[in-house]
């Protein structure tokens, strides 16, 4: 049983032609559908993308240690961004008329750090209840919700995750709901409207969560789930709904599409999110936390025909690599949280290591605006306490931990994660080695602009929450 | 092929060593004696009946002494974390395995966290591997803006871990206290006032009614050394303007001693915490405006503190302090990258704390007549690949052996034909 490790990028925008109301069925009032055709298809992107790159000069960083973000380190190398890509990596590179150069020496330059897990946005900064806006804990299954519709663009967070590198980030709802909703990928950049942070094209992803939490607050409702098999009936009754929605879609697509007089089914928000789940549009990013729990559901997504994409926590992921490289499952972990309820008791620090060695795609994640700040340490304590359990662990390999695996877990993959010509130019200039405590983001770029300058305080963004406040401008 | 990490022998060795008598050298490496001293590029540690009896460069090994040899890595003090929960939760979601808050008790300030110090909690081992030996131990506030008295606690998981009791009392004075006491800050402040009211009328005014103003007769009773500035009252608060009302408290009730947990926005008020003589424990990490209580917080407020001259000590508070308290390091060493001298940073997880609690001369230090608590590192403690190879408490070897490293052993070698349960 071999499975597919990765959705492909989906280019949301491919499958978008959209189409008709032939007979007023789009009552819903998405706005989304129009008449060119008389097969009704629902817009798969109703909130699109219009982030917009900044200015892109022409930069040069010379004679740095670069670690390329998919295993490689050049000593001595160069990196140069044109146009808002990486458009060369190596070493002795010429520097382009007009571009300014950078000299790097005794720094590290490193692809950008990609965060699979934050809640940024929609539990923002400062934690009032009126920003309590990550669980939709009214009932258990709300595949229906976007996390994109409860993100602040202004929460302070963002600038501080910057200030540790952090350019590309996946904002997921909480774990209060087997089915919590839709995550949503942003750049990190500033903005007015969450939109405009929105990673062009990035696939959709759905966020759903195993074990204690889901049964804790709904048992403590008196209602279900509250047990792990309440759970599980849960995700399967949720999914023959799914299937049958689904099937009954494509039904009507097909006669449609032959000319034949059919009505398009009811709209319902929630299976249509889970329904491209099943069509392989959007990304199912899942809470785990034990191995027995992520063994079940990769079993359960074998009973609906769908791909966990990343187990998310996974604090037992070590215990069974074998089973998540063979399902093509990847493990996005702390370097060494864990013991704060039962299901996180068997945490060990060598967790992100161990299961990288052993086979399976393993990356960092901080579920946290404290450690999104300084995944790269993240890293280095889970390389540091890797390498002294024997395992034989590259600067360059562990690298991929923070940038490349999440974007490929993202389906991104192809845009961002790693400095090779042609992507997004999202790189970092650190001090020093990134895995020393003492080294810390010198400068910033996303798709080649300048974002964060450490020494240049015109290069330091403050969101508008900070103005005229006791702390404004603090890092 | 992955060779299990620890010697199976390390138990039952451990368990038949001498209590006493002991003496061990720790060599070859760099010392960091938190002394005039300073750091000894190549320095010997000898440790005999449980304290420190040489430090230096040609310090005579005596016939019979075990040699710990650090291989060119660091020796330090053990380092003593300053404000955490370790030993008081096991699993912080399941109630039943937790003494760190009484919400439903009558009582407040009387409350001794040391009766809730389990050390076999499997964090404390944990926690000593990595390098903490010494901390100081909280109780959490529920009901009451007193949570109650803390204590210090080694990290051995030996019966007698606990060293003092009610070294000081811990109230909440920020935003949440302000809640508890009834939805104000005044409310916190006077319910405050009459609490020492009570204290200072303690036995008299209750010689008719168990009842105080706000304390019973048994709380006002635990009050009372801290109304006489013989044991420090430590005040969570973290906006400014709150540290301002402290320091006027402290000054109007003289000889009381504050401390303050949190200070998120001390630095705004840094040198009259200094002038007040008033230490702040301090997580060097915060620096989001978590709340509108620490809205000024950054990552450069520990080094504006130290520059003001104010007393500070480092604690995890944005990592947890039960479970990951050992990450003092990282959080000391980010105090560095941000302007912190090295020196400076690493006393604040080590001397300082030992100050702050009375007990600089025997905790914090490698010097003759300290306890023998001496960490071997593989590199800079500060750095967060480093990690201790050996640990010695009150001049005693203790076991570099986890339910972590437990796990590790038995989950390394996945491809081990053993059924997993049947590998210890």
């Amino acid at each position: 049983m071999t499975r597919k490790a990765w959705m492909p990028a989906l280019a949301a925008t491919a499958v978008l032609s959209l189409a008709a109301c032939s007979s007023g069925t789009d009552s819903d009032g998405s706005g989304s559908a129009s008449s060119d055709t008389d097969v009704v298809r629902h817009s798969l992107d109703p909130f699109p993308s219009t982030y917009a790159a900044r200015e892109s000069g022409t930069t040069l960083i010379r004679g740095g240690t670069v670690l390329d973000g998919i295993g490689g380190e050049i000593e001595n190398g160069d990196v140069l961004i044109e146009n808002g890509r990486i458009s060369a990596v190596g070493t002795g590179l010429e520097a382009p008329e007009g571009a300014t150069v950078i000299d790097a020496t005794g720094r590290y330059v490193t692809p950008g750090v990609v965060d699979i897990h934050s809640h940024l946005g929609a539990y923002p900064s400062p934690s009032v209840s009126a920003h309590s806006d990550g669980n939709e804990a009214t009932q258990p299954v709300t595949a229906e919700v976007w996390v994109e519709h409860s993100v602040w663009p202004q929460d302070p967070g963002f600038e501080a995750a910057l200030a540790g590198g952090v350019t590309t980030l996946h904002i997921l709802p909480g774990s209060a709901n087997l089915f919590g909703g839709r995550g949503v990928t942003l750049r990190n950049v500033s903005a007015r409207t969450v939109q405009e942070m929105k990673f062009p094209d990035a696939p959709y992803t759905l966020k759903m969560a195993c074990g204690e939490n889901p049964s804790r607050v709904y048992g403590n409702r008196g209602q279900s789930p509250a047990t792990d098999m309440g759970n599980m009936a849960g995700y399967r009754a949720a999914w023959i709904r799914a299937s049958d929605y689904r099937d009954s879609w494509h039904e009507y697509w097909e006669a449609a599409e032959n000319g034949e007089d059919a009505t398009a089914p009811t709209r319902d928000l929630e299976l249509e999110t889970l329904m491209g789940v099943l069509d392989g549009e959007i990304l199912i990013q899942m809470h785990c936390y034990r191995a027995d729990q992520m063994a079940q559901v990769m079993d359960l997504s074998e009973e609906f025909g769908y791909q966990v994409t990343t187990f998310h926590h996974a604090v037992e992921a070590y215990k069974i690599p074998d089973l998540l490289a063979e399902n093509g499952a990847c493990a996005a972990v702390w370097a060494d949280w864990g013991g704060f309820k039962m299901e996180a008791y068997d945490a060990i620090r060598e967790n992100l290591a161990l299961t990288h060695a052993n086979g399976a795609c393993a990356m960092i994640h901080s579920d946290s605006d404290m450690g999104i700040q300084r995944l790269n340490q993240e890293v280095a304590k889970a390389l540091g306490d890797g390498r002294r359990a024997g395992l034989e662990i590259s600067d360059g390999e562990a690298w991929a931990w923070l940038s490349s695996n999440p974007a490929q877990a993202l389906g991104i993959a192809d845009q961002t994660g790693s400095l090779q010509a042609g992507l997004r130019a999202d790189v970092v200039l650190w001090s020093g080695n990134p895995y020393s405590t003492y080294t810390r983001a010198d400068q910033v770029w996303i798709d080649g602009a300048l974002s964060f300058d450490r020494r240049d305080e015109d290069q330091q963004p403050v969101r508008d929450f900070m103005l005229g406040q006791p702390g404004e401008g603090e890092q | 092929m992955m060779k299990a990490i620890l010697p199976a022998l390390a138990l039952a060795l451990a368990s038949t060593a001498p209590s006493l008598a002991q003496t061990y050298a720790v060599t070859n490496g760099r010392v960091v004696t938190n002394t005039d001293q300073g750091v000894i590029a190549d320095g010997t540690v000898l440790v005999r009946d449980g304290s420190i009896v040489a430090v230096g460069t040609d310090v005579t090994i005596p016939d019979g002494t075990e040699v710990i040899d650090a291989d060119g890595g660091w020796i330090t003090p053990g380092l003593f974390a300053p404000f955490t929960q370790i030993g008081l939760i096991e699993v912080a979601l399941e109630g039943s395995t937790t003494d760190a808050g009484a919400n439903d008790s009558p009582y407040s300030v009387a409350l001794d966290v040391t009766d809730g110090y389990n050390p076999a909690g499997t964090h404390i081992a944990s926690t000593r591997m990595g390098g903490v030996t010494r901390a100081a131990i909280y109780p959490s506030t529920g009901h009451n803006i007193f949570a109650g008295q803390g204590g210090l606690v080694n990290t051995s998981g030996s019966a007698n871990s606990v060293f003092e009791s009610g070294s000081f009392v811990y109230a909440d004075l920020s935003q949440s206290g302000a809640s508890t006491a009834g939805g104000s800050r005044p409310a916190a402040w006077a319910y405050l006032d009459a609490a020492f009211n009570d204290a200072r009328g303690y036995p008299g005014r209750f010689s008719a009614d168990h009842e105080g103003d706000a304390l019973n007769r048994f709380d006002a009773q635990a009050l009372l050394p801290v109304v006489r500035g013989r044991v420090p009252l430590v005040l969570n608060i973290d906006r400014a303007a709150d540290l301002r009302r402290a320091i006027r408290f402290q000054a109007e009730n003289a000889p009381v001693q504050i401390m303050i947990e949190g200070g998120a926005e001390a630095w705004l008020v840094a040198d009259e915490l200094a002038a007040a003589g008033i230490p702040v424990l301090l997580d060097p990490l915060r620096n989001l405006p978590a709340s509108f209580d620490e809205i000024a917080a950054t990552l450069d407020g520990a080094q504006r503190l130290h520059a003001a001259g104010v007393t500070v000590a480092y604690t995890t508070l944005t990592s947890d302090g039960y479970y990951n308290a050992r990450l003092i390091t990282q959080h000391a060493g980010n105090a560095v990258a941000n302007g912190v001298a090295w020196d400076q940073a690493f006393r604040s997880i080590t001397l300082t704390p030992a100050e702050i609690y009375g007990m600089g001369d025997r905790y914090g230090a490698l010097a003759t007549g300290y306890a023998g608590d001496v960490v071997v590192w593989d590199g800079d403690p500060l750095e967060v690949m480093s990690s201790p190879t050996a640990v010695l408490i009150d001049g005693e070897i203790t076991e570099m052996d986890s339910r972590q490293t437990r796990l590790l052993n038995r989950y390394i070698n996945i491809t081990d034909e053993t059924p997993f349960a049947y590998r210890r």
